[in-house]
């Protein structure tokens, strides 16, 4: 559907842990300007499958491409600084900071020199509150607000929005909707899609398949650390990524005991 | 309005407020209001609130340390038997004694980030080692826990000025509070603080170099406690190894009645200062109204605990959306 190079792309990638496969002979690409949906239920393998795209694991086999050329991220930080942003679901923010100082933490704006180098508080919070409005958050108009006081989806946003702002081309969320009510999730869902049409290519982890057919371009499904299929939007009916997340025929015999307790 | 009650100051300005004029009125004419009345809760309140500002930013960190008191009466005996004992001059000595403060400081630091243990208990064992040290080895050479300092006129200037009855401690402790005001409010470092405290998985992820704030905090608050020795040590002519112990636990008392969280990622400077000078005033003002002083430690435990209280409820406040 998209013929650029893969943006980052895993190719034969094996993690083994002791004696156990993590993962198991996984290949996928992350393409500019496209969701990847990679679903799975606990313990399939998705949180291994990020932490080797996002460098805190090497993989025991198999090569990542970034832009086509093979590569070794030897850190988070080193992925990081090459643009592989991985948004958590609760880490990230810090409730009792500001709007501003949580978004530029650890990049903070400074003026002056050398001994009256001082934050830039000002330019700081105009910032955040310029970059969490592009995507929809208008409820807070003051940078120096404590982040504790936004919702859920809110600090989602703007732990996304960070990311976004220094340079992240692609971004790993991992179950960014799962805590969130309908309303916050659906916040959450626009703002891939707008990063989507600004060219970042995005991995969403998700349990909630509804989720991934809003916005997913493509699909990745874990089993036991296996690729179980892969395919693209509108391949398949909602029913069935429901059941090779649940691994297979197992969803319909939960239901069908379910029904027999009834 | 509202956002002043966000602020963690707050609760610590409106105790010192009351308590002031509490006891102003108490105390009606006996000389409580006056400036050597003032000096009194100010020279009381200057060398205790030298050392609590770094340790409420360590604590706003994260992290505490109770091993202050012993570096103050170690530091006091390194420029006691310098200069007595061995009859060397003083400025060296004191630079001895800041540097002696500083590495028992880099000890707590390293040790807390390395093994993960409590800081508590970690910097707790500290105040035993380095007192008992002190007294230990101060034994040794001279055979002596405490000595008389031989200062100069230089050194007196520095450390034991006075103005009418207020001692040089008050200009300290305010060029303390303004210096630990600028890096907390206003640098990045300051930032790196609050977010160590606040959220250390997500300011290690943000790429805060969270184990050198900790660090950079326990070496300050090393420093500090030596100056406060060498302080005391100057003023009173003499180094015992048992100054200090009081601030073991007054130091973190006040951070806490100035509205730092025990758990660390909140506080400010203002509010220390402000919980130290309402600690000054308690101590003072109790002596002023003619009343027994046991009475002293009855109030600080209950302003204590009304604090944490009230700490807690101003973090929820300050959590509630607008």
């Amino acid at each position: 559907m998209n013929n650029d190079p893969a943006i980052l792309e895993l190719r034969n990638i094996s993690k083994v842990f002791g004696g156990t496969t993590a993962l198991d002979d996984v290949s996928l690409s992350v393409m500019p300007g496209e969701i990847l949906c990679l679903l799975g239920d606990n313990g399939a393998g998705k949180s291994t499958l990020i932490k080797v795209m996002s460098g805190y694991h090497q993989p025991s086999s198999g090569a990542v491409f970034l832009e086509g050329a093979e590569t070794r991220f030897s850190s988070p930080r080193d992925a990081r600084l090459r643009g592989i942003a991985t948004v958590h679901q609760d880490v990230g923010s810090i409730p009792l900071m500001s709007v501003g100082r949580n978004f530029f933490l650890g990049a903070e704006p400074t003026r002056g020199f050398g001994p009256f180098k001082r934050l830039d508080t000002v330019r700081a919070n105009q910032i955040a509150l310029e970059q969490i409005r592009r995507f929809g958050i208008t409820r807070i108009s003051d940078g120096n607000q404590l982040v504790g006081t936004m919702s859920g989806g809110e600090r989602q946003v703007l732990a996304i929005g960070r990311a976004m702002y220094f340079g992240a081309r692609v971004l790993i969320l991992d179950e960014p909707t799962s805590a969130l009510g309908v309303k916050e999730a659906a916040i959450v869902l626009r703002l891939m899609r707008q990063a989507r049409s600004e060219g970042v290519g995005i991995v969403f982890i998700t349990h909630n398949a509804r989720h991934a057919m809003a916005v997913g371009d493509r699909f990745a499904v874990l089993i036991h650390g296996k690729t179980a299929a892969s395919f693209a939007r509108g391949d398949k009916s909602r029913e069935d990524v429901l059941n090779l997340m649940a691994g297979g025929e197992q969803m319909s015999e939960l239901e069908e005991d379910l029904e027999a307790v009834d | 309005m509202k956002n002043l009650l966000r602020r963690p100051e707050f609760g610590a300005f409106a105790a010192f407020a009351l308590t002031y004029v509490f006891f102003a009125f108490v105390t009606h004419g006996a000389g409580f209001v006056s400036i050597n009345g003032a000096a009194g809760w100010l020279n009381l309140a200057a060398e205790l609130g030298i050392v609590a500002i770094p340790v409420g930013l360590l604590m706003i960190a994260g992290e505490f340390d109770l091993s202050i008191g012993s570096t103050v009466g170690a530091a006091s005996m390194v420029v006691a038997i310098g200069t007595k004992f061995y009859g060397y001059p003083i400025w060296p000595m004191i630079g001895l004694a800041l540097v002696l403060g500083a590495a028992i400081g880099l000890t707590n630091g390293l040790v807390v980030v390395k093994t993960n243990l409590p800081s508590f208990i970690v910097t707790l064992a500290t105040n035993f080692i380095v007192i008992g040290a002190t007294m230990g080895i101060s034994r040794l050479i001279a055979n002596i826990t405490s000595s008389s300092i031989v200062t100069t006129d230089s050194a007196r200037m520095v450390f034991a000025a006075r103005w009418g009855q207020a001692n040089i401690s008050i200009l300290w402790w305010v060029i303390a509070a303004l210096l630990g005001a600028w890096v907390l409010g206003r640098t990045a470092f300051g930032n790196w603080i609050f977010a160590t405290g606040g959220n250390l998985q997500a300011a290690r992820g943000a790429g805060v170099p969270v184990e050198r704030v900790k660090i950079s905090l326990f070496v300050a608050t090393g420093i500090a406690a030596a100056f406060v020795g060498i302080l005391q040590g100057v003023q009173w002519n003499s180094g015992n190894a048992t100054y200090g112990q009081g601030y073991v636990f007054q130091a973190p008392i006040v951070a806490v009645i100035g509205g730092v969280l025990l758990g660390g990622g909140y506080g400010s400077v203002t509010g220390i200062f402000l919980g130290t000078a309402l600690f000054g005033v308690i101590s003072t003002g109790i002596f002023y109204t003619g009343w027994n002083t046991d009475w002293i430690q009855l109030f600080l435990g209950g302003l204590l605990a009304a604090a944490v209280l009230a700490n807690n409820y101003v973090r929820r406040f300050a959590l509630t959306s607008r």
